[in-house]
């Protein structure tokens, strides 16, 4: 009886739905290198240019202490937010990048028909790339920035201690605790929740563009706030966008003006914003399924 | 269960008519040569086939229907859809470790030793090798595929003779194991003449010509005709004519004409047309009113030159 063969191969065993999606963005990953490489060199200039820096150390911790408690945390501080702020804005400009030419460029180069020649689907492999955006980038930029600080920490402490100065003080100073808890906040909030229906929206117009997707990103918005503008005098899709951006309640870095997350969680534009994100990936991933190349 | 069965297969774009309400069968374990004009429809068919666009009427491949059910299907189909569209920054060894880890048929070890007989190296990236390279990289990945059912569109475009000829080597000595079925379009169809189990002519979205290879070769026949005895065997109702070197060329349908070889051979000498021969022919009927050289240039340009080559 051949019985068991026979249905072996009516029923060919199948990927779990979580492997495809761990290929799929392992191999987002190899296309798209910059994803790490672009913060990681950022993180490394950094490093190099905080060479100069440091020379100047000791007399600027050593003048710092004698300025008043608020004072002497932000002159000590600002070199850490400076770091976080360089490698955040390289990682949002990766983002942008990434999420504009990741559905327009395998459509432009053709090897799409070789992607769906693969058991899989439109949705997996759209969803594999929203994951790459809204996890795998800001979790990178998250470890590079903190590898980053643990760098310049030590070499600021090394340099101190070379002095002298007091280690302790500096350190109380930084309050590194609550520059990292900022840290994770600010990435949480802005970056990934606020920012959501943003990415969502340029990977919606990479699987829709057969050219110039940064134009038809951009412009469409443009035009409606300059519809609004001229035909009703307001500017409220303008304001929307504004907020949108400029990270909303989110954006409140420093820990006394900050909003509590729960209370973040219950902004109903993040809940817009979410609900639009999930449409737009949708509608990417129907692109995706009906176009071919351009 | 027939591999592919369609019935009444449409598909529009625009007001254009790509496929005309087509019917079509093939059992399993038959290779099948597609061959048509540019623009003929030949993959529109096959992407209505693999699922990459909808269509109207009836369709089902491996007892499913392909727009619906396209990422079940995928896990029994390959295809190759055009010479070199393997993503040109992937590195070899990305290539094989991502295949493996998405498709539940692939055979990594053998797609390996395939890639030791070529010049590929595992480090390289794709766009460093070249075109012919590539096509290997791809036939490897291919044949390592345990699939149901191959799909190839053009698959030797622009590649030099002796890629072409280790393609088709590969794929019927390696792969093709008479379980499998293959559907094909190529311009180049002297090269596939010897390993087709079945042909079929596509025109405007029409099938217009259809037969198995083993009907194909007793039931056509090619006379290169004494001079002396052209009269009596344009007599005989031959499908097409043509000139090569001041001799008429005749080509029967022994079959309709109602006629034997023998026949045939007391007026010249007979062999049996190439499938190109035979594609002229019938495009050449199916464009009456241009006299049988106007049709042949006007619908074949790209043909032609394949039979030149």
């Amino acid at each position: 009886m051949n019985t068991e063969a026979s249905s072996a191969s009516i029923v060919p065993r199948a990927i779990p739905t979580t492997h495809l999606l761990y290929w799929s963005i392992r191999r987002e990953l190899m296309e798209y290198r910059s994803i790490y490489l672009a913060p990681a060199s950022i993180g490394a200039v950094i490093v190099l240019g905080f060479g100069f820096v440091l020379v100047g150390l000791p007399h600027t911790v050593s003048s710092a202490m004698t300025l008043n408690p608020e004072k002497q945390h932000e002159a000590i501080s600002q070199p850490f937010e400076v770091v976080a702020g360089l490698i955040m804005a390289a990682a949002f400009i990766v983002s942008f990048y990434y999420a504009l030419d990741t559905l327009y460029g395998e459509r432009r180069d053709r090897s799409i028909l070789f992607w769906k020649s693969l058991p899989v689907s439109d949705l997996t492999a759209v969803l594999a790339k929203a994951f790459v955006l809204l996890l795998v980038l800001p979790t990178i930029a998250i470890v590079i920035t903190l590898i980053t600080e643990a760098i310049v920490l030590s070499l600021s402490m090394a340099m101190l201690a070379a002095h002298g100065l007091s280690i302790a003080a500096f350190w109380a100073q930084l309050q590194p605790i609550q520059m990292m808890n900022g840290l994770l906040y600010h990435i949480l909030t802005v970056h990934i929740l606020w920012y959501a229906p943003l990415y969502c929206w340029l990977m919606l117009v990479s699987a829709w563009s057969k050219r110039a997707p940064l134009l038809w990103a951009l412009l469409p918005p443009f035009a409606i706030v300059v519809f609004e503008k001229v035909a009703f005098h307001t500017s409220h899709f303008q304001n929307f966008l504004q907020d949108r951006f400029s990270g909303g309640n989110g954006a409140m870095v420093d820990s006394e003006m900050r909003m509590p997350i729960v209370h973040f969680m219950i902004t109903p534009g993040l809940w817009y914003g979410l609900l639009f994100a999930a449409a737009f990936l949708l509608a990417a991933a129907r692109l995706r399924r009906a176009r071919g190349p351009i | 269960m027939a591999c592919i069965e369609a019935r009444g297969l449409r598909k529009v774009f625009g007001t254009t008519v790509a496929l005309n309400g087509i019917n079509l069968q093939v059992e399993q374990g038959r290779i099948l040569g597609l061959i048509g004009p540019n623009g003929a429809g030949k993959t529109t068919v096959l992407n209505v086939i693999l699922g990459l666009t909808p269509y109207e009427g009836e369709l089902r491949v491996l007892g499913r229907d392909p727009w619906s059910e396209r990422d079940q299907l995928m896990r029994d189909v390959s295809f190759v859809a055009d010479v070199a569209l393997l993503p040109r920054w992937i590195r070899v060894s990305e290539l094989l470790a991502y295949v493996a880890g998405v498709h539940p048929s692939f055979d990594r070890a053998k797609a390996e030793n395939f890639l030791t007989k070529t010049g590929i190296r595992h480090a390289s990236k794709v766009r460093e090798l070249s075109k012919g390279m590539v096509a290997q990289l791809h036939l490897a990945i291919i044949m390592a595929i345990d699939a149901k059912l191959l799909v190839l569109d053009e698959p030797t475009l622009g590649l030099d003779l002796l890629y072409r000829k280790q393609f088709y080597d590969s794929l019927l000595g390696d792969y093709f194991d008479g379980n499998r079925t293959i559907v094909v379009t190529t311009h180049q169809v002297e090269e596939i003449q010897q390993i087709l189990t079945d042909l079929m002519f596509i025109h405007e979205g029409n099938i217009v010509f259809a037969c198995g290879m083993d009907e194909f070769e007793f039931r056509y026949a090619e006379v290169s005709v004494n001079p002396a005895q052209i009269a009596a065997a344009r007599a005989l109702k031959p499908m097409y004519e043509r000139q090569v070197f001041g001799r008429s060329i005749l080509l029967f349908d022994m079959k309709s004409a109602g006629v034997d070889r023998k026949q045939l051979a007391a007026l010249g000498e007979v062999r049996t047309p190439t499938i190109a021969d035979l594609f002229v022919a019938v495009m050449g009927s199916q464009t009456s009113g241009l006299s049988a050289n106007q049709a042949r240039n006007k619908s074949l340009p790209e043909n032609q030159e394949g039979v030149v080559r």
